[in-house]
């Protein structure tokens, strides 16, 4: 369903992320840029799939730190305008945040979203931005259900603009991902016209610009405008308080974890002993409303994903109140009663509050859960994640992997962000030995390919995917090239943003709003570059192994291979499998073979299944793609391929 | 589920599979159906990195009075709707208790750690045996069989809608449900409800 839906008043079951470009439209935004990434992508997804139709502009820029600086560009015009992040982003984007914080925004508002991933379901780390709004000086605002995450953000570009500053709005994987109730609020109909006003602004003597010095001057502006901020957030509907007047204990909590506590206070049956204070402003903290409930607490926990950023300041609020007398029992990550990793859910809050008010707590009879847990011993096996059937990478690291042990010197694999991450366990056979951040092998392959003074011969090749060469990877390129740093960088082109759900990129010659552009050709701005490239179909395993060996041995300065080959999920929607495979059965002579079943145990495509009975492989119909790329590999022919 | 004609408030119902089945098309067909009628309605996802191959569940929460947190507490589950045997007892192994009904489509999809042999399979009547015990009524719906019959073993999702609405453990009214699958599968829509009332055909024998 739309999110552009001019229904108001109904209600609708949106995600977070749309609730979020919901609450968007409804602010009036005329901009919307985004870097795709888990959990966010979906903001900038449904925003551009209506902005044609509402009239704004929405696009996939490079990078998230292109992305807010749009915005901000987009802001001084006098547009209304949101960047969306995860929580990596954010990283990206803060060199310009911390600038942008002194200049001050234009006369409209602008609005950073910010998903951050508990336990980091799809990221490379769970780091908390909430501490990173506290830094940067802003105010930040989390919802703490479907609902809010719509109203907040409507809300919010009110408050940039009135205080002339970028906000954040943190969300996490439970609120972006998760799905509720929304009721729809109205469209704006005014249109305003963009326009950079450089006629002096009379109150301050200067013309209008957007600078951030003075630094000190500015820096004082922007405590002001959070002194600001703080008087507003005291009677906002996003802060609020349910329970009896005087709890046992009182629970301060945000975001998901509001939910999480309800619903801990709920299963246990405790309603009229404990008190929730549910925060929506997080920064700057409210603290006469946060005073006023926790004047008479004797005890408090703090239930907050994932750093204890609640905690440390409504602690050190409270401590620093002339008139606190004893102060109350804290409880939460620094009593180790909740965990500052991982996120939360209603089981480890209710634990939490068991273990505080001596309560014991028994979901389910104890011989059904020892039934349970028995049967998840000895008939729940494992399923780990793994390449999709099909999927080009599989055959790029089987081709890598074969390349690297032909060579013979030790060679080695420094890796990046995105589906081929997946390498580092046995879906790509264990080939990644290093992964951090997007850009960040190419980084490294950089150092490690001038240290041949030091004896080191290893062959480096830096595998990054076709939307991160763009992001990040350019610079890093750049300067092994100038520098001669002796690596190859192994540019894995699927043609998507495959990772985050197949967001166009540069490579792909379409924009967010479907509209078609000229691709920047990777290969032609490696050679402008001046690197030498080759461009491999890794399905052709025997000659992408040997343009690998061959660029290895050649060896002196940095190199490029792309690995070409179309996402099979974008691929199938398009068109029908291209091969029939199938087992011929008198020639799998299985165990016996001496291949050590090379299909199923090493290659472990998903679509090739082993028959105990018959001690043969097989082809399981529902999930193999036809992809072809197992007959190559299987020694003895056994596996046939027909094309369709 | 229903006492006195009343549904259980709030209804949790856990639907699972592995990555690419379609768990999320099934919470959001279920979920959107529920929501025209009135409920509010929590789902929670494992999506992302999990689409590749792992195993996946959504978790749906509905309630006439308030908006839900989108995790079911364990033991908490009042319905466990399984695309895939084993993902259905590791669910119900967590999420169960002594009066949970199960719907689960019996075909096996073989992890890269079986395939691999660092686990093993288990026999797949053992496996069935293992769900009834742990479930205070269990409806068996060869979904994929059954889609494959209809030329793509895609449709699963919707024979399997099709028996959760047949079931009346979940106030989904066949109508609402085809309407929303209209909504949601423009393209295939008449595979779809071909599927859609299949699975309601076999969780009547059932």
């Amino acid at each position: 369903m739309s999110i552009a839906l001019n229904a108001p008043g109904t209600s609708q079951l949106f995600i977070g992320n749309e609730a979020i470009a919901r609450g968007a439209l409804e602010a009036g935004i005329g901009f919307a840029a985004a870097y795709p990434g888990t959990p966010s992508s979906e903001i900038i997804g449904s925003l551009a799939q209506v902005a044609k139709d509402v009239g704004i502009y929405v696009e996939w820029s490079v990078n998230e730190k292109v992305a807010v600086e749009a915005a901000a560009g987009v802001s001084f015009a006098g547009i209304r305008a949101l960047a969306a992040m995860k929580q990596n982003g954010v990283n990206v984007a803060c060199d310009f945040l911390s600038n942008l914080v002194m200049s001050g925004i234009g006369k409209r508002g602008l609005v950073l979203i910010v998903c951050d991933d508990p336990s980091a379901i799809s990221s490379s780390n769970e780091q908390d931005t909430r501490p990173v709004a506290k830094w940067l000086d802003i105010p930040l605002v989390e919802p703490g259900d479907f609902q809010e995450a719509k109203d907040m953000t409507r809300w919010l570009f009110d408050l940039s603009e009135e205080l002339g500053t970028i906000c954040m709005l943190r969300s996490v994987t439970r609120i972006a991902h998760a799905r509720g109730n929304v009721k729809l609020g109205e469209l704006p109909q005014i249109r305003h016209k963009a326009f950079f006003d450089q006629v002096h602004d009379l109150s301050n003597l200067m013309p209008t610009r957007y600078i951030p010095v003075p630094s000190p001057v500015r820096h004082l502006f922007q405590h002001m405008r959070l002194n600001r901020a703080k008087e507003k957030f005291e009677t906002v509907p996003f802060n609020r308080y349910v329970g009896p007047r005087n709890p046992e204990l009182l629970i301060v909590t945000c975001g998901s974890c509001w939910l999480y506590s309800l619903d801990a206070v709920k299963a246990l049956k405790i309603d009229d002993r404990v008190g929730i204070l549910k925060l929506g402003t997080l920064w700057p903290l409210p603290e006469k409303f946060i005073q006023d409930h926790v004047a008479n607490a004797e005890k408090i926990l703090f239930v907050e994903e994932i750093d204890p950023f609640l905690e440390q300041n409504v602690v050190e609020f409270i401590a620093s109140l002339p008139s606190i007398g004893r102060l109350p029992a804290f409880y939460g990550k620094r009593s180790g009663h909740l965990n500052a990793y991982g996120e939360l859910n209603p089981d480890t809050v209710i634990k939490a509050i068991c273990s505080i008010m001596n309560l014991t707590y028994q979901p389910r009879p104890v011989d059904f859960s020892s039934r349970a847990e028995s049967f998840k011993k000895s008939h729940v096996p494992e399923r780990s994640m793994t390449f999709c059937p099909g999927c080009p990478h599989r055959a790029t690291f089987w081709a890598i992997k074969n390349a690297l042990k032909l060579d013979g010197r030790n060679g080695f694999v420094t890796g990046d962000i995105g589906c081929y991450s997946m390498a580092i366990g046995p879906a790509g056979f264990m080939q990644v030995r290093t992964m951090h951040c997007m850009g960040a092998g190419a980084g490294i392959a950089n150092g490690l390919g001038k240290l041949g003074q030091f004896g080191f011969d290893q062959p480096v090749l830096a595998v990054v995917g076709d939307s991160t060469f763009y992001h990040a990877t350019i610079p890093a390129l750049v300067n092994g090239i100038y520098n001669k740093s002796n690596f190859i960088l192994v540019i894995l082109d699927n043609s998507a943003t495959a990772m985050t759900g197949f967001q166009p990129h540069p490579g792909t010659g379409m924009t967010a709003m479907g509209e078609p552009t000229d691709v920047v050709s990777m290969e032609a701005l490696c050679r402008a570059l001046g690197a030498k490239v080759e461009v491999c179909d890794p399905f052709d395993l025997k000659s992408t192994t040997a343009t690998l060996l061959d660029m290895m041995a050649q060896g002196g300065g940095a190199k490029v291979v792309i690995m070409r080959r179309e996402c099979e999920l974008v691929r199938s929607k398009k068109q029908q499998a291209p091969y029939r495979v199938c087992v011929d059965e008198k020639k799998c002579i299985g165990e016996s073979c001496g291949c050590d079943r090379l299909c199923t145990r090493v290659f472990l495509c998903p679509g090739l299944i082993w028959d105990k009975k018959a001690g043969k492989a097989k082809i399981d119909d529902v999930i193999c793609t036809g992809c072809g790329v197992c007959a190559d590999i299987c020694p003895r022919g056994a596996i046939v391929k027909e094309a369709r | 589920m229903r006492t006195k004609g009343r549904w259980k408030d709030p209804l949790n119902l856990v639907i699972t599979g592995v990555g690419g089945q379609g768990n999320v098309l099934i919470s959001l067909v279920v979920g959107k159906a529920l929501v025209d009628a009135g409920y509010f309605v929590t789902i929670g996802e494992t999506y992302g990195a999990s689409q590749r191959g792992g195993p996946v569940m959504s978790h749906v929460r509905i309630s006439k009075d308030t908006q839900y947190s989108p995790f079911i507490p364990d033991g908490f589950a009042d319905i466990v709707l399984g695309m895939e045997p084993v993902e259905t007892l590791r669910m119900l192994s967590r999420y169960g208790n002594p009066s949970v009904v199960t719907i689960v489509n019996p075909r096996p999809i073989y992890s890269i750690d079986v395939t691999g042999g660092q686990a093993s399979y288990p026999d797949l009547d053992e496996l069935m045996s293992a769900i009834r015990q742990l479930s205070a009524k269990v409806w068996v719906v060869n979904a994929t069989e059954e889609a494959q019959k209809m030329g793509s073993a895609m449709f699963a999702n919707s024979v399997l809608i099709g028996a959760l609405v047949a079931s009346k453990v979940m106030p989904l009214d066949k109508e609402r449900v085809e309407l929303v699958l209209r909504e949601t599968f423009p393209k295939e829509i008449d595979a779809n409800i071909l599927a859609f009332r299949k699975g309601m055909e076999l969780a009547k024998l059932e």
